[in-house]
């Protein structure tokens, strides 16, 4: 593996039965780029996250994460990512103390490790009056701050970050972003799914899946340059529509 | 008036959910509730679809109050909650049959309402709801919420999570409803939907923040608003946001909005600040101010 590639793609495939969810994607990610993967709903994007994050076993192709391989590696390689979706995220039910420990201890860091990760994480996101409460009375905003803060609390090479934005008010969302773009700089790889087009933009490249394929994948200006579009979202309307 | 809201107030324990909001929805206008996620939208349709109480205040629906005449509501209004809410284990035809049956109604009397959009679905009718995909899902749902042909229609959140794509399909059948004389009230969290709707109500934390217009929202925002660019984004946002004379700056695609607190700004000399951050092909520009940018500020 190149030392600067995080995610190494090759013709990954992936089939249930006769249908072809992935069909033969290939792709490089750069150590500290944000990568955005679009796609329509359906078109395979989950599928094919699911193969990169150690989860689902892929049909054919070849890939590396984090330097280890997704047949032979999936166990180290959820070890070295972090992950963060809306669905998933945080256990309702736990204080914002309790989720880092209890993520923090899933990944194996010491309590003195815990313990200072997690002082530092209320003092950066300004917890310190709600950080013995019940993460289920916090705004979504709050939930998913602390939830891409926890995803990154073992120092992970790569975060894929699964619609981390949905829903969520247009202060936070930018907000949310900063911190991308701050895990980016220190040189954390983050892999990014949204159905914003204007924080399509803001990645460093962008794939566009359409049905189990990657149809392009450039930087926004160049994508725009290509499809001879205005916006992200004009050049999604046209590739995406098929 | 087709939704007429008077001083509701709804509080969950602690949580105000929705705080004295009143507005009217016109017969036939297809109107817009705009806000994050917590902001009290699904409270407030519950609220007019009667199956939820306000604290204070009172609501009519296409001439009903929401609590004396809560059975005829039922009847007049159409309701496609933002969770799934259709029956799994029913295929796409049972739960059309279902929902056409308790209204007192069949699929063929009201066909012509639904046609664009079942036929859509229509080659997978024997498939269990279940077992659709996202937007089959969607359309189903819109589907069943119409069978009746309701006067009024609520949509709470229907694209949310839904590619820009699927966004745009629709918005389009939306207006094609709008046209068949159904009064809409939608809901979105997303800021550029805002501008497909007749008039708007930005809400959050459960406070109305302004209803108008798109066009006249935005042509509200008191600030002269410019379009920031250079050659790294990350170091663009920190330099500004270190700026001692901003008064916003939130990035916008590939660019960022950037408002000064000063009435004599000029943009010679925050280029010049910027030049000495090390920022190179630095571009400042005046823009127009978009419904988010109004969001924000009037959320700030």
């Amino acid at each position: 593996m190149s030392i600067n590639k995080v995610i190494q793609v090759e013709d990954l495939t992936k089939m249930f039965g006769d249908f072809t969810a992935v069909n033969s994607i290939t792709f490089d990610v750069e150590k500290g780029e944000i990568f955005g993967f679009l796609g329509a709903n359906g078109a395979g994007k989950t599928t094919a996250m699911k193969m990169l994050i150690g989860i689902l076993s892929p049909t054919a192709g070849e890939a590396t994460v984090a330097g280890f391989d997704v047949f032979t590696n999936a166990e180290d390689i959820k070890k070295n990512i972090g992950y963060m979706s809306q669905k998933f995220a945080l256990y309702d039910d736990l204080t914002v103390k309790e989720n880092i420990t209890f993520f923090g201890g899933i990944y194996g860091l010491s309590k003195s490790k815990i313990k200072e990760k997690s002082n530092t994480l209320i003092e950066d996101l300004g917890l310190e009056k709600v950080a013995n409460q019940l993460v289920g009375a916090l705004p979504l905003g709050w939930k998913q701050k602390i939830s891409f803060s926890v995803a990154l609390l073992h120092d992970p090479k790569i975060v894929f970050l699964d619609e981390p934005t949905g829903g969520v008010d247009p202060i936070t969302r930018r907000q949310f972003w900063e911190m991308i773009y701050k895990a980016a700089n220190h040189g954390t790889t983050v892999f990014v799914t949204t159905h914003y087009m204007d924080e399509a933009e803001y990645c460093d490249r962008v794939s566009i899946m359409v049905n189990g394929k990657i149809e392009a994948l450039d930087t926004p200006k160049k994508l725009k340059e290509q499809f001879n579009a205005a916006t992200m979202n004009d050049v999604f309307l046209k590739l995406a529509r098929g | 008036m087709s939704i007429s809201i008077v001083n509701i107030s709804k509080s969950y324990k602690n949580v105000k959910a929705l705080q004295n909001i009143s507005f009217d929805v016109k017969e036939g206008e297809l109107f817009g509730l705009i806000g994050p996620d917590g902001a009290g939208k699904t409270t407030l349709f519950r609220i007019l679809t009667t199956l939820l109480i306000a604290n204070e205040g009172t609501a009519t629906v296409a001439g009903y109050n929401v609590i004396s005449d809560y059975k005829n509501i039922r009847n007049s209004v159409g309701y496609m909650p933002g969770r799934f809410s259709l029956y799994q284990d029913l295929t796409v035809e049972e739960n059309l049959n279902f929902f056409a049956t308790i209204f007192g109604t069949t699929i063929e009397e009201n066909y012509d309402l639904i046609k664009d959009i079942y036929v859509q679905i229509e080659p997978f009718k024997n498939r269990r709801a279940g077992k659709l995909s996202g937007g089959m899902k969607q359309k189903l749902a819109l589907s069943c919420a119409l069978i009746h042909k309701p006067k009024v229609l609520f949509l709470d959140e229907p694209t949310t999570g839904v590619d820009p794509v699927s966004r745009k399909e629709f918005w389009e059948m939306l207006k094609r409803l709008q046209q068949k004389g159904i009064t809409i009230l939608v809901s979105t969290p997303y800021m550029d939907e805002a501008e497909l709707c007749d008039r708007i109500a930005l809400i959050q934390d459960g406070e109305i923040l302004e209803i108008d217009t798109p066009k006249a929202i935005v042509k509200h925002y008191p600030k002269s608003i410019y379009n920031v660019r250079a050659n790294n984004m990350y170091l663009l946002i920190n330099s500004l946001n270190d700026y001692k004379h901003n008064h916003s700056v939130y990035p916008f695609g590939e660019f960022v909005h950037y408002t000064d607190n000063r009435t004599d700004f000029n943009p010679k000399e925050l280029l010049v600040y910027l030049e000495s951050k090390d920022l190179a092909n630095i571009e400042i520009e005046e823009t127009v101010a978009t419904i988010e940018d109004t969001f924000m500020e009037l959320a700030k």
